[in-house]
């Protein structure tokens, strides 16, 4: 027996059929312990089979579900039927960007930007294999290890009122994956990634509204990472400035 | 069609697909590399790995006993050569990795850390908490953003391989955005597309681990290996399957049936005490304890929840210190999924297909029986896995085996031995690829639906090929294939759109599903011993005079597969008998 019957209102946007996007309701019988995503699947499976969203992992850490779900951008594979107020429930696509179909966003943007800020180690030698790990201790790893754990879901951008304002904005996923190598003991590529940091469209776009750390389902904190990195972006530049800091390579 | 001109195609970008990426790129910084993949990388099935991966690096290991380890916990079904190489490679792949940023945790003193997993007699396995996977996607993703050969194609589902002349040529791929098929036409193709869990009704895989590749590869010629070996995790979640990692016990978790007995001694895995301990108890290898849970069902000591039949596993002695610092993520799913805090109560458990042991036939060198073609990951099977893998050597093998698909495409490209074929058959080739999707959208309307048959598809094998099989539940299985593929073969299309269009991709997944199913459950019933993960009730004992060998399965297109052996290879380490708990 079902739980209780949800309505689900989907926005549905097919774009060689819609000139505009609308919203479909869908009555669907609902376990109780049901995520929204094993309600959407229901649609998929046994009402409509032209929905179309991505999803996978069902476990909250590939990012391929987030979506709008009664105004917030969230995981659709974590939030629990049971703990929405209303029986009708809205869904639409992440906010800020554009819809390619039904729930499926475009996310080249995002894409282009997490390449744009050199995420990865950056060293002036590459350290031998033979040579073995580099030591890291654990308070080091600590120092860095909360900004690893973005999962790509880009519910960040969909909340960020900077993003939509300014689409140029570098945002809060991509900047705060840079600050995680800035931090990490074995990267010496701070410099390197400066340019776009702290260029007009980094961090010193960001006016610290935290809407990002709000939704952030892996409590990644990217709000935070940016303000650090105001705080050390202008500690160099004075360093620089007063011929105390390391050389530009 | 649009024709993109490569020099090496990689199919499938996880971490098999990325690491192959990666070495062709460092190989020749002049080769052109397409990266094709059906999500985008950071979404590929790696990324819900969350032990960790074994490499030996510390003085009271060895690789004698990591090979060992490997070969005895894959019932003597490993190819020897392959393993012997696997474990020398993994320590470099490991350190490689920490050299990219994998965030692996740490000893006080900076080193990395290891634990213990079930099967492995020293602990030796690195991991980056609980999200191992996540970190080794992650790092190998982002480390692949400097190199501007590769470039990606996100989003695009690759539907045939292309063989002329007895080479693997390219591979045709639909745009997911537009709907438009791609012809890539490459010197090399390595396909690195993960498993097949979702063949079966329950299952810690991702909804994207569908067998396409192992399917493409067999509908070209290429034998699928040792397919009937399907691993059963034996602590998913119940009701989603969600996976809780083998590292819940190798950080001391146990497990209980319904009256609080740590039911596994009366398994040959006892006795109990002393605990932790390697190779015992909840420390024995994944097909071990799968089983000794079905016994327990057999016997009623199970508990029942609405969820179905499951067992306890308790955490709580860890406190909750160790269980921030080591398990967090279990601890967040295990609250989330089914309401129990590890910390202070018992997480209910039950066996689920995590793993394929078997995959696309490939040498020690990632390279396929098709020259030009290589396969690596979960895909493929070298085979280091055997009857049953050890648990943390899988992200090493997509590491290593990656990295050698990756290096070995890159020597072919660069040879200049590839021979020329005529440019205009391959075209027709791509147009017939192009035209068995088109027909799709073209057929009749009928009653058939995916949703359907893919649920009749994981009935049956959950019926014929589980934990336990036998003669007759198996030849219904086959039955029950022959009919899904007769009327999958008329299934119609009911979206017809060009744009993201997900119901046709689930119809092709389900396509490449049955396909790959016939492939186990045929090697499942000729098979007639038991070994490793693959138990016959009706023939329960190892029979080495008769399989000590590979199955391979043959497709024969809309027939049921043919099945041939192969002889294991064994260098150094004589057949023996698996032991675990106290005289290991």
């Amino acid at each position: 027996m079902a739980y209780k019957t949800i309505e689900l209102e989907i926005l549905r946007y097919r774009p060689e059929e819609d000139e505009t996007p609308w919203f479909q309701l869908f009555r669907v019988p609902c376990e109780e312990d049901w995520v929204v995503l094993d309600a959407v699947n229901y649609v998929k499976d046994h009402l409509d089979s032209s929905l179309s969203y991505r999803w996978s992992c069902h476990m909250a850490v590939c990012g391929s579900c987030g979506m709008m779900i009664d105004g917030e951008p969230r995981l659709s594979c974590k939030t629990f039927v049971r703990d929405l107020p209303d029986r009708r429930i809205r869904i639409e696509p992440l906010a800020n960007f554009p819809i390619e179909r039904d729930l499926v966003v475009v996310l080249d943007d995002f894409m282009e930007k997490l390449q744009r800020v050199k995420p990865y180690i950056i060293r002036q030698e590459e350290r031998a294999i033979e040579e073995g790990e580099h030591l890291q201790t654990p308070p080091q790893l600590a120092k860095f290890r909360q900004y690893t754990l973005c999962i790509n879901c880009c519910c960040c951008y969909s909340a960020c009122p900077q993003y939509a304002l300014i689409p140029e904005f570098i945002g809060p996923a991509a900047l705060a994956l840079a600050h995680r190598y800035n931090l990490d003991s074995r990267d010496q590529g701070r410099e390197d990634r400066e340019d776009v940091v702290a260029s007009n469209v980094g961090i010193w776009d960001c006016a610290f509204a935290d809407a990002c750390s709000q939704v952030c389902p892996k409590h990644v904190d990217p709000a935070g990472a940016i303000q650090q990195m105001k705080i050390s972006s202008t500690l160099h530049w004075y360093l620089d400035h007063l011929g105390l800091g390391r050389k530009k390579r | 069609m649009e024709v993109i001109t490569t020099d090496i195609a990689i199919v499938g970008a996880g971490g098999a697909g990325l690491r192959a990426a990666i070495a062709a790129a460092q190989a020749d910084p002049e080769l052109k590399i397409a990266l094709i993949s059906k999500v985008y990388p950071m979404r590929s099935h790696t990324v819900a790995a969350e032990g960790g991966a074994a490499g030996v690096i510390k003085e009271n290991d060895s690789l004698e006993y990591h090979f060992h380890d490997t070969v005895a916990g894959g019932d003597w079904l490993c190819d020897q050569d392959a393993v012997d190489l696997f474990i020398r490679q993994a320590p470099k792949e490991l350190i490689q990795l920490e050299h990219w940023g994998c965030p692996w945790s740490r000893e006080p003193n900076g080193h990395v850390a290891v634990r213990p997993f079930g099967g492995m007699k020293i602990e030796r396995t690195w991991f980056a908490a609980d999200k191992s996977g996540f970190h080794i996607l992650h790092t190998l993703f982002q480390t692949s953003l400097q190199f501007p050969t590769i470039q990606r194609f996100d989003e695009f589902y690759s539907t045939d391989l292309l063989v002329e002349d007895g080479r693997c040529v390219g591979v045709t791929a639909m745009e997911m955005r537009t709907g438009r098929m791609h012809l890539f036409r490459a010197k090399a193709v390595i396909i690195a597309t993960g498993g097949a869990g979702w063949m079966f009704p329950f299952t810690t895989n991702g909804a994207i681990k569908t067998a396409d590749g192992m399917a493409m590869a067999y509908r070209a010629g290429v034998p699928l290996k040792d397919m009937e070996f399907v691993q059963y995790h034996p602590t998913g979640l119940p009701g989603t399957g969600i996976l809780l990692t083998e590292g819940c016990r190798g950080e001391g978790g146990i497990l209980v049936n319904k009256d609080g007995y740590r039911y596994l001694q009366d398994y040959n895995l006892g006795p109990p005490d002393p605990w932790p301990r390697k190779k015992a108890m909840e420390l024995g290898p994944r097909d071990r304890l799968s089983q000794a849970f079905w016994h327990e069902q057999q016997k009623g000591r199970t508990v029942s929840t609405r969820w179905g039949d499951v067992v306890h596993l308790d955490m709580r002695h860890l406190g909750e210190k160790k269980i921030n610092e080591r398990l967090p993520l279990v601890r967040d799913l295990a609250m989330s999924y089914v309401g129990a805090d590890p910390v202070h109560e018992l997480v209910p458990v039950r066996p689920v297909v995590h793993y394929m042991m078997g995959g696309i036939h490939t040498n020690i060198d990632a390279a396929t029986p098709i020259p030009g073609l290589y396969a690596a990951g979960e895909c493929a099977c070298v085979s280091i896995n055997g009857a049953n893998r050890l648990g943390s050597n899988s992200l090493v093998e997509l590491l290593v085996f990656g990295g050698r698909a990756g290096h070995h495409a890159a020597q072919d490209a660069r040879s200049g031995s590839v021979p020329r074929v005529a440019e205009g058959a391959v075209r027709q080739r791509a147009e017939q690829a192009r035209k068995r999707i088109a027909d799709l959208f073209l057929r009749e309307d009928g009653k058939e639906t995916i949703a359907g048959l893919r649920k009749e598809m994981n009935a049956t094998m959950d019926d014929g090929a589980g934990i336990y099989r036998d003669q007759s539940s198996l030849q219904e299985t086959c039955t029950k294939l022959v009919e899904l593929r007769e009327r999958y073969a008329r299934v119609h299309l009911e979206d017809k759109s060009n744009v993201f269009n997900t119901h046709l991709i689930y119809t092709l997944e389900v396509g490449s599903m049955l396909d790959a199913a016939q492939a186990i459950v045929h090697s499942a019933l000729l098979r007639t011993e038991s070994r490793g993960s693959h138990q016959r009730l009706d023939f329960p004992a190892r029979d080495d005079q008769q399989f000590l060998k590979h199955s391979l399965a043959y497709s024969q297109g809309a027939d049921e597969p043919r099945i041939d052996y192969l002889d294991v290879v064994i260098t150094r380490l004589p057949p023996g008998e698996r032991v675990y708990g106290g005289e290991a």
